[in-house]
């Protein structure tokens, strides 16, 4: 809370009759300590915590795959090397190689694409529409509410990979369809979140004022209760972001997502079964993989979490001078 | 007096069973202030937010609310949503009790300074922004150009209300509605934001209506007062003739219950008793259950009827008092009003 205190509540000032607040006692009228504002106070927040730099660390050695993967790799992804099949890590194979000889590092890097691209685009649907809808129904309330919510609640009724499961059943299995399914999955988690915080926000003073001074309903919605509402959406991203590459190693795991033999971390895992047992590199690797994008995700989440604490921030800038 | 810059007839507001505002007339014009007091629950907010389609979803409006636009009386509750927002902001600026909380924590300064002159004047970033300077200077406000980029907790709470003051203003607003503006603030700060506003009025000629439960600061800064209670005006009249010859006993209660600097009192003279519920509001005078006078049954069984008792001067009661001595015995003064019979 002291971090806090001194970074947030950086400025004093006495007011103008010249009283002094109760922190600083100064010469001068008005005293402002120009400190970071805005979200450069919370980016500096989050660099200060080891935990946040190292998730940090981890998510942009798996973008940096993502985007140049292909010119990272030691050997082609679908380079097949039959006299050398399922050989352990070595100083060639750092992490081995499968079944046919092709580089699992190799099939690792060139993973990261397919899983970075599944899950940002999914998170992204889930995002624009869950928020818009939750938005909708919690600054609307009344039937609104209550029939976005219902529907929501329908798509919370099912299993998330079943939900999946069965929207890639209908489109077609694929990569598109299922960034599509998951996007959809994530929807009423996104309108949930949303929701609830508009609920709380809608009847803040500020709305209120906003309205006063001439806004109409979107743009008290996207003007002033967005901005407001934004710390636990933006914690939920990078949550779902998370539940979003397990969801794509699950779909292309069960044969669903990625289609062979384009590599997938799911598809690895997949593929490695038949040789878990002499093999364990074959399974080791791609599931470390997404065992540590996904642990960065959350960590990452949480960290967000503690910095971007509504109710904290709220009262330290609520309740600043007065 | 100048024709009316705002005017609102016959009122009404009406929740479910509950009627929170009954028949509430007044009127303000272009230069000058309003000043609407009365205890919490009088309907004093919300008469005037639901003049301006501010009040809650489910109410019952009637009446005419009048607006002097360029000479064009428009009336506000026969008009659309969509029209009436162009009004709001535009045409009516509002500042709200609390400034921790009417401004919006994310947002700078200056972009909610500049929303209204965007959206309503159509200005650009940039002439929004040298409007934002000078709506800042305007309200005196010390280096307007930094505090563009403040966030509001990082100013004190009178420096908030200076800065509504100049959202509500941006527009050039015909009237300035302030609800309960200065009572969030202490009292030196208080006194600089009616310096402010009395200065801005002057220079700007706004119609200023003054909501407030404090006698002292409509005393200080309206030219007329209306005072409310249980949803009806009791008495109405200019400031100096009302605090000269307080007609009503319950504006001579809310009198009497401030306390005076330089007497040491033990306890504090308050009005016994809590406002009538709005459901079921008694048959006669609003103020029967509390009235240290209540003269005789009529009051009880009748409900009294605004009457000019002296040119401007309107009171709803059978009783009047008579005089402006606050000390002498208040029972001993009463005088019946003459009063028309009526029902």
């Amino acid at each position: 809370m002291s971090e806090r205190a001194r970074n947030v509540g950086g400025v004093t000032e006495p007011d103008l009759d010249g009283r002094r607040s109760d922190h600083e006692v100064d010469d001068h009228d008005i005293v402002i300590k120009e400190g970071p504002r805005g979200w450069r106070r919370t980016v500096l927040e989050v660099v200060r915590r080891p935990v946040a730099v190292a998730s940090l660390l981890i998510l942009v050695v798996v973008v940096v795959m993502a985007i140049f993967g292909q010119w990272l790799t030691p050997y082609g992804i679908n380079e097949v090397n039959i006299s050398r099949r399922l050989e352990g890590p070595s100083a060639q194979h750092w992490f081995g190689t499968d079944e046919l000889g092709r580089d699992i590092l190799t099939r690792v890097i060139a993973s990261a694409s397919v899983s970075v691209r599944v899950s940002v685009i999914a998170v992204a649907i889930a995002l624009v529409v869950g928020v818009s809808l939750g938005l909708f129904a919690g600054f609307f309330g009344g039937w609104l509410d209550s029939v976005i919510m219902r529907s929501q609640d329908v798509m919370f009724a099912f299993p998330e990979i079943l939900l999946a499961l069965a929207i890639v059943a209908i489109l077609g299995p694929g990569v598109t369809t299922a960034t599509i399914a998951i996007g959809i999955v994530y929807i009423q988690v996104f309108a949930r979140v949303t929701r609830a915080s508009a609920l709380s926000v809608r009847t803040e003073t500020y709305v209120r004022a906003s309205k006063s001074l001439g806004a109409g309903p979107l743009r008290q919605m996207f003007s002033h209760v967005l901005p407001n509402i934004s710390a636990p959406i933006i914690v939920q991203t990078s949550l779902s972001l998370a539940f979003a590459v397990l969801s794509e190693a699950g779909l292309s795991f069960l044969g669903l997502g990625v289609q062979p033999p384009e590599p997938s971390w799911g598809r690895m895992l997949f593929d490695s079964r038949a040789f878990f047992q002499d093999a364990w590199w074959l399974s080791v690797f791609p599931g470390l993989a997404v065992f540590v994008t996904v642990l960065a995700c959350n960590l990452l989440g949480d960290v967000l979490r503690d910095v971007l604490d509504v109710r904290g921030a709220a009262t330290t800038r609520g309740g600043g001078v007065r | 007096m100048s024709p009316a810059a705002l005017e609102v007839r016959n009122l009404s507001v009406t929740i479910g069973q509950a009627r929170i505002v009954r028949d509430v007339s007044w009127s303000v014009a272009k230069g000058e202030t309003l000043g609407i007091v009365g205890e919490s629950g009088s309907g004093k907010s919300i008469s005037v937010l639901s003049a301006a389609g501010l009040g809650p979803a489910s109410a019952r409006i009637d009446g005419t609310v009048a607006l002097t636009i360029d000479g064009r009386e428009q009336d506000l509750l026969s008009m659309p949503g969509s029209q009436l927002r162009r009004i709001r902001g535009r045409r009516l600026g509002f500042v709200f009790q609390d400034p921790g909380t009417s401004l919006n924590p994310m947002l700078t300064i200056g972009r909610q300074l500049t929303e209204g002159p965007e959206v309503h004047l159509g200005m650009s970033r940039t002439q929004s922004r040298k409007r934002a300077l000078e709506l800042l200077e305007l309200v005196g406000i010390p280096d307007p150009e930094r505090r563009l980029k403040s966030y509001p907790h990082e100013l004190s709470g009178g420096m908030r209300q200076r800065i509504m003051i100049a959202v509500a203003l941006a527009c050039d607003p015909e009237v300035l509605i302030a609800d309960e503006a200065t009572t969030a603030l202490d009292v030196t700060t208080q006194a600089q934001i009616l310096d402010a506003i009395r200065d801005l009025q002057n220079r700007l000629g706004t119609a200023t209506v003054w909501i407030s439960h404090d006698l002292a600061v409509v005393g200080g800064i309206a030219d007329e007062v209306v005072v409310m209670y249980g949803g009806e005006v009791l008495e109405r009249a200019e400031t100096v003739e009302l605090f000269r010859s307080t007609q009503h006993p319950y504006t001579r209660g809310l009198f009497e219950s401030r306390p005076h600097l330089g007497e040491r009192v033990d306890q504090l003279t308050s009005i016994p008793g809590a406002p009538p519920d709005p459901r079921a509001t008694p048959p006669g005078c609003v103020f029967w259950e509390r009235c240290q006078v209540r003269g005789d049954k009529r009051c009880r069984t009748d409900h009294p009827e605004l009457v000019e008792t002296s040119p401007g001067h309107w009171v709803r009661s059978f009783y009047t008092m008579s005089g402006a001595d606050p000390h002498q015995d208040t029972a001993s003064t009463v005088r019946p009003l003459p009063w028309k019979e009526h029902r």
